[in-house]
C-alpha cells in the first residue's frame, strides 16, 4: 500500500522533532480548558451564554469529529492538556525531565491492561451526557475531575496511564484514529529487532521512553500511538516514519482483536445512535428521562442504554456473524470471527458520529462568537460580538451531508466486511465466494444501522 | 532563560492567564458599587428571583441589572407605568428606577416562564427621603361588604348572551339611576335585570330584550380604550388559567391548582363563560377576586401588580365573555 513518509521533507521532521510546536498547542489548549472550566463553575448557568459548553462541546467537538480524527487520527492526543500537569509532575521537568522520577511510578496493573475502564468511564459519561452538555458546572467539573485524575494517576501509575486505559475521550480517539490517512510507524523492522538498547522504549539521551508504553516496530495501527513523537527523538538510527497513507488502513487487519476493542466500537456506534435519538429525536419523554439523573425514569433511560450497546447491539452484530459463518461454514475461531468482523463498525460508526455532530454542530455554531467576547456570560463585549443573533449554518445543506455520510460509511463497512471476510476465509476463486456469504449479515447489520441512523436524524 | 524554565513559565500562564481574566471579568464594574443590584431571574421552581427582597432609599436612583439563569423571562415593576423590560438567558438587560415615595413595590415576570410564572415575584423596599407613604384607598369589595368566596349564582339567566348591539336596537331611554359607572361597578347584571323588570315601563319586553337592555348598560359603562387595554392585560395574565374565550379551558387549567401553589382539591379557573355566574357577578366583586386572588386557589393575587385602572380595565373585559358588545 502506497506511503509517503513526512519526514522526507527536512521542514516537517525538524518540526515534528522539536518538542515546542507540540508544547505551544498543548499549552493554548490548557489554557482554553482552564477558562472552560472557570466560566463552567463560575459563570452563568446558561449553556448557550457560557464558554465551558460553547467551547467545548460546539467548537472543540467540531473540530475534534470533523477534523483532528478523520484527518490525524490522534492528533488531538498529541497536544491534549489533561496529562500536561501530571506529566510535569511525573518526570520533574518538561523539557528536561529531572534525573529522578516523582510519585511512585508502579506498573499499571495486568488484570486492567484492557479497554473495559475506558468503555465503562465512556457509557458512564453517555448516560450522563444530557446534563454534562447543557449545565456548565457539570461541564466545568467533568473537566476539572478529567484534569485531577490525569494528575493523580500520573503520579501513582507510570508513564501515560490514563491516556492508555483510562481516558474515556482517549478511547474514543484511538478508535477512530484507525481510519486516518497518517501513521507512526518504523522504516525497518529488523533494526529495532537489533537494536538491544530499546531507547524508544525505555528512553535515551534524545528523550523519554515512549509514554503509551508502545514498541514502535510492534505498531501495526494506530490506536495505542498517542503521536507524542517522542520515538522520534530516542532513535538513533532515525528509524521512524510518519506516513501519509489511504484511509482506513489499519481496519482490514484481522489477527489479535480482542473483545474490549469490539465492544469499544459496539459502544461508540451505539452511543451514536442513542444520541440522535435522545438528544435530536421528538421523544420528550426520553430526553426528560435522560436529563433527570438520579432518577428512576433515568436509571431506566440509563439501563435501556447499557442494554443496548452492552447487549442488544453486539448481540444482535454476534448473531449475524454466527449467521455469515453458517452461510459460509464454520471456520476459525467464533470470537475471533467476530472482533475481526467488528473492524467493519469502525467506518460505520464513524460516519454515524460525523452525521450527528453535522445536527448540532453548524445549527449551533454561531453561538460561539457571543462566549468569546462574553465567556462568562457576565455582560461583557471582548470583541464586540456579545450580541450576535443565533444564526444556523449550512441549514439546507446538512440533511444531504448526512446522508451522504452515512452511505458513505455504509459502502466502507461493505467493501470493508467483504475484505475481511477474504482475508479470514481466503482471497482465491475458490474461498471468494464463501468469503462474501460470510460477510454478507454484517452488510446486512450495516445497512439496517444506516437506515435507522438516515430516520433518526433526516427523516 | 533557559528552554526548560520557559516552557515552565508557558504552563504556568496557561493555567493563570485565564484564571485572572476570569476574575477580572468576574469582579464588579468600578465605581457603580452600591448603585447597581444584579437580579437573576429562575422559573419560579428553581427559586425565582434572585434576590427577591432589595432595600433602598428613596428617591434615589437604582440600577438594575437583569439576567436570567434560565428561560426567557420579563421584569416590570407592579402598579406603575413603567415599560416591562425583557430579561433573556445569560445576557444583562440594564434598568434605572427611583422610587420618590418610601413603601413597598412589587417586581414581577410579564413572561410565560414556565407554570409557577405567577409566583415570580419580588419587592423592593423604598425606605426613608422623606415623603410618607402612600396609602392604599380601600376596595370596593370591602367597602360593599362582598363575600369573595361565596358562591354568586343568578336566579335568573338569559337564554343566550345578551346583545348591547340588540339593546340599542330598542330604542329605550334607560333609567338615569342604572346608567353610569357608580351604579355598575355596585350592582350585579342580575340586579340590574330586576330593576328594569320592576320599571313598569318595560314590562312589555321579553326577558331577553330586557337582558339586552341590562348589556347596553355595562356597555355604555365602559369605553373602546378600556376594553382594548383589558383584552390586552387579560391575554398576558389570564387567558393561560381561564382561557381565550373566558371558559376555563386554558393551557395551564389542567396543572391548576396544585402546580400554582394551591391545595390539591383546591377548585381550577373560574368558568368566565359562565352565565349562572357570571349575571350574579357585581363588577366589584369581581374587582376583589383580582386585586386578592383566590385563596388557596391557584388564582394569583393582583393587587400589587395592575393600578386600579388597569383592574377596572380587566373587570369591564371579563362581561365580553357574557355579553355581545360587538357585532
Amino acid at each position: 500500500m502506497t506511503r509517503f513518509d513526512l519526514l522526507r521533507s527536512p521542514f516537517l521532521a525538524r518540526l515534528l522533532r522539536s518538542r515546542w510546536p507540540r508544547l505551544i498547542l498543548s499549552v493554548a489548549a490548557l489554557a482554553g480548558f482552564v477558562l472552560a472550566i472557570a466560566a463552567g463553575l463560575a459563570g452563568t448557568p446558561v449553556g448557550s451564554r457560557n464558554f465551558g459548553i460553547i467551547a467545548v462541546w460546539i467548537a472543540w467537538w467540531a473540530a475534534l469529529i470533523l477534523v483532528a480524527v478523520p484527518l490525524a487520527g490522534r492528533g488531538w492526543c498529541s497536544i491534549c492538556p489533561l496529562p500536561l500537569p501530571g506529566e510535569w509532575l511525573q518526570r520533574g521537568g518538561i523539557l528536561a525531565p529531572a534525573a529522578r522520577r516523582r510519585g511512585l511510578g508502579l506498573r499499571w496493573p495486568r488484570r486492567l491492561r484492557n479497554l473495559w475502564i475506558q468503555n465503562a468511564g465512556f457509557a458512564l459519561l453517555a448516560i450522563s451526557s444530557t446534563v454534562i452538555l447543557t449545565r456548565p458546572a457539570v461541564t466545568g467539573a467533568l473537566l476539572l475531575g478529567l484534569i485531577g485524575a490525569a494528575t493523580v494517576v500520573s503520579l501513582v501509575f507510570e508513564r501515560r496511564a490514563f491516556c492508555k486505559y483510562l481516558c474515556p475521550i482517549g478511547g474514543f480517539v484511538g478508535l477512530y484514529s484507525q481510519v486516518a490517512p497518517v501513521e507512526l510507524r518504523v522504516r525497518d523492522a529488523a533494526l529495532c529487532a537489533a537494536h538491544r538498547e530499546k531507547t524508544c522504549y525505555v528512553g535515551g539521551p534524545g528523550g523519554e521512553g515512549c509514554p503509551w508504553q508502545v514498541f514502535p516496530a510492534g505498531l501495526t495501527r494506530n490506536s495505542p500511538c498517542g503521536l507524542c513523537f517522542e520515538c522520534l527523538r530516542t532513535c538513533p538510527y532515525d528509524n521512524i516514519a510518519v506516513n501519509l497513507r489511504p484511509f482506513g488502513a489499519d481496519l482490514p487487519r484481522p489477527a489479535g482483536r480482542r473483545l474490549d476493542e469490539a465492544f469499544k466500537g459496539f459502544l461508540m456506534l451505539g452511543s451514536a445512535l442513542a444520541y440522535s435519538a435522545v438528544l435530536l429525536g421528538p421523544w420528550g419523554e426520553i430526553k426528560l428521562a435522560a436529563f433527570r439523573v438520579g432518577t428512576p425514569e433515568w436509571a431506566a433511560f440509563a439501563g435501556g442504554f447499557l442494554a443496548a450497546t452492552f447487549l442488544a447491539l453486539p448481540g444482535a452484530f454476534a448473531l449475524h456473524v454466527a449467521a455469515g459463518r453458517l452461510l459460509a461454514g464454520p471456520r476459525g475461531n467464533f470470537r475471533e470471527t467476530l472482533a475481526s468482523y467488528s473492524q467493519a463498525l469502525v467506518p460505520l460508526g464513524l460516519a454515524a458520529w460525523v452525521a450527528f455532530s453535522l445536527s448540532f454542530v453548524f445549527s449551533n455554531l454561531s453561538y460561539l462568537w457571543p462566549v468569546l467576547s462574553d465567556p462568562f456570560g457576565a455582560g461583557w463585549d471582548l470583541f464586540g460580538t456579545a450580541v450576535g443573533a443565533w444564526t444556523p449554518y449550512l441549514g439546507a445543506a446538512v440533511p444531504t451531508l448526512q446522508a451522504g455520510i452515512l452511505i458513505g460509511g455504509l459502502a466502507w463497512a461493505a467493501g470493508l466486511a467483504s475484505r475481511i471476510g477474504h482475508r479470514l476465509l481466503g482471497d482465491d476463486q475458490r474461498t471468494s465466494r464463501r468469503a462474501l456469504l460470510q460477510a454478507s449479515p454484517v452488510v446486512g447489520f450495516a445497512f439496517v444501522v444506516t437506515v435507522v441512523q438516515l430516520w433518526l436524524l433526516i427523516g | 532563560m533557559r528552554p526548560e524554565h520557559l516552557a515552565r513559565l508557558l504552563v504556568i500562564l496557561g493555567v493563570l492567564l485565564p484564571l485572572v481574566g476570569a476574575a477580572i471579568i468576574l469582579l464588579p464594574p468600578l465605581g457603580r458599587n452600591g448603585e447597581v443590584i444584579e437580579v437573576h431571574a429562575r422559573v419560579a421552581e428553581d427559586g425565582g428571583w434572585l434576590p427577591s427582597e432589595l432595600v433602598v432609599p428613596a428617591g434615589t436612583p437604582l440600577t438594575l441589572r437583569l439576567t436570567s439563569d434560565d428561560v426567557v423571562h420579563g421584569f416590570a415593576i407592579g402598579r406603575s407605568e413603567t415599560q416591562a423590560v425583557d430579561v433573556l438567558p445569560g445576557q444583562y438587560s440594564e434598568l434605572t428606577l427611583t422610587f420618590d415615595r418610601p413603601g413597598r413595590y412589587t417586581y414581577y415576570c410579564t413572561r410565560w416562564c414556565g407554570p409557577g410564572h405567577w409566583r415570580m415575584r419580588g419587592t423592593i423596599e423604598a425606605q426613608g427621603g422623606g415623603a410618607t407613604p402612600s396609602s392604599a384607598a380601600e376596595p370596593p369589595y370591602v367597602r360593599l361588604g362582598l363575600d369573595l368566596d361565596a358562591p354568586h349564582p343568578a336566579p335568573v339567566v338569559p337564554e343566550r348572551r345578551p346583545s348591547a348591539i340588540g339593546g340599542e336596537a330598542l330604542g329605550i331611554d334607560l333609567p338615569a339611576g342604572l346608567r353610569g359607572r357608580a351604579y355598575y361597578e355596585t350592582h350585579s347584571p342580575y340586579q340590574a335585570f330586576q330593576s328594569l323588570r320592576e320599571q313598569g315601563s318595560f314590562s312589555r319586553l321579553g326577558d331577553e330584550r330586557v337582558w339586552d337592555l341590562v348589556a347596553l348598560l355595562w356597555r355604555q359603562a365602559t369605553t373602546a380604550r378600556a376594553l382594548e387595554a383589558g383584552r390586552a392585560l387579560y391575554a398576558q395574565n389570564c387567558a393561560a388559567c381561564h382561557g381565550e374565550g373566558g371558559g376555563a379551558d386554558g393551557v395551564m387549567a389542567t396543572s391548576l391548582p396544585g402546580s400554582l401553589g394551591g391545595a390539591d382539591d383546591a377548585p381550577g379557573p373560574a368558568d368566565l363563560a359562565s352565565l349562572e355566574s357570571m349575571m350574579g357577578a357585581r363588577p366589584a366583586l369581581l374587582h376583589g377576586k383580582i386585586l386578592r386572588g383566590g385563596m388557596g386557589t391557584g388564582m394569583p393575587y393582583f393587587g400589587p401588580i395592575f393600578t386600579d385602572g388597569q383592574l377596572w380595565s380587566l373587570v369591564d373585559y371579563l362581561w365580553t365573555f357574557t355579553m355581545e358588545y360587538e357585532e
